[in-house]
């Protein structure tokens, strides 16, 4: 149910500090904040997954089902 | 024998009229309409007749004709199920769905509705035969006022004080008051945020009222109710842009985020007031022996 989430899935990760990310879903690299947030938006659209930001410049897209 | 026939109509007549009565279309649209209202107001008849027909039966010793009551019964249930499987199939095209606490709800409604009908035309028919139609007539307006005071149930303004608050945003979190909602990625989510969004706070009166209020499907039904009255400023592909409510652990205050087409505040906040009390949200803590 929407607004609940019964589970979460990252979709993508989008990050400026490579060192920080790794593992399982696909990870975009972005060279600044603007880069960052564009990137999000495009992935947060086409994926229908949410964009959030984990504050230590890297977003990550989940699906809430 | 004419007697019966009398007992008879007049059963029918206020069985029908009381689920007449009790057939509102408002502004959820449910049942709909026209084709709704038919399946509805048909069986009603049937439940209508079946009260009815059920004192002559009795009367004539025709103790067999009582079991078609518990058929009935059966058939009423169904009703529910039919409701329930058909809300669930809409649900899931809803931007914001009605939740499945909402759907029992409406679904034990429709039940119930139809024993309400089976009870007026039964106990009018038996006036009747008793009284005469005079008898019948004026036992009949009485099951209608009955039934009418079955229809209404509690509302949030009962059990909880709504009040408009700040949506506040600090970086990706957004708050509305002191209350957590989520956390908000996109500036540009952040920006339309800022513009459309709307804060409540629900303060509940007392314990009961904090379990109720903290049901997810109690929260669903509000979020649900603005959006369907006000619009909702979202779309499929915009999943960021999505009414929540979440609660103060410390205290069990509701905060509800709402992004609304119409952005009313006044409007929205006279809309969570007037959200049902789902029945099968109450919980009543202070009944329990512990507390004694």
């Amino acid at each position: 149910m929407m607004g609940t989430s019964l589970e979460k899935y990252i979709l993508a990760v989008i990050t400026m500090d490579p060192q920080k990310v790794s593992g399982g879903a696909p990870i975009f690299y972005a060279e600044n904040e603007d880069e960052m947030q564009k990137t999000a938006f495009t992935l947060e659209k086409i994926l229908d997954g949410m964009a959030h930001d984990v504050k230590n410049g890297t977003m990550i897209i989940v699906k809430h089902f | 024998m004419e007697n019966y026939t009398l007992a008879i109509i007049i059963g029918v007549l206020v069985g029908f009229v009381s689920r007449l009565l009790m057939l509102r279309t408002d502004y959820r649209q449910y049942p709909t309409y026209p084709h709704g209202r038919v399946i509805h107001i048909s069986l009603g008849l049937i439940a209508a007749g079946l009260g009815a027909i059920a004192v002559p039966a009795l009367f004539e010793q025709d103790y067999t004709a009582i079991t078609f009551l518990a058929l009935a019964a059966q058939q009423f249930r169904d009703v529910r199920n039919m409701e329930r499987n058909s809300l669930q199939q809409l649900d899931e095209m809803e931007l914001v769905p009605r939740g499945s606490t909402y759907i029992e709800g409406i679904a034990m409604v429709f039940e119930g509705r139809n024993y309400l009908v089976i009870f007026s035309a039964f106990l009018t028919s038996l006036s009747t035969v008793f009284w005469g139609w005079q008898g019948g007539v004026i036992i009949g307006i009485l099951t209608l006022v009955v039934d009418a005071s079955f229809m209404s149930g509690k509302l949030v303004k009962d059990v909880a004080e709504v009040r408009q608050a700040d949506v506040r945003i600090d970086g990706p979190d957004l708050y509305v008051d002191d209350i957590y909602i989520m956390n908000v990625g996109l500036e540009d989510t952040r920006e339309k945020i800022k513009k459309v969004g709307l804060g409540f706070v629900l303060t509940p009166h007392n314990e009961n009222s904090i379990v109720t209020i903290s049901n997810i499907g109690q929260r669903q039904a509000i979020l649900h109710d603005v959006s369907t009255i006000l619009g909702v400023y979202r779309d499929t592909g915009e999943p960021s842009l999505v009414p929540l409510s979440k609660r103060s652990l410390d205290d069990g205050r509701l905060g509800v985020f709402l992004i609304p087409q119409n952005r009313n505040p006044r409007k929205a906040m006279e809309i969570i007031r007037h959200v049902p009390v789902l029945e099968g949200a109450i919980r009543m803590p202070s009944e329990s022996e512990a507390n004694e």
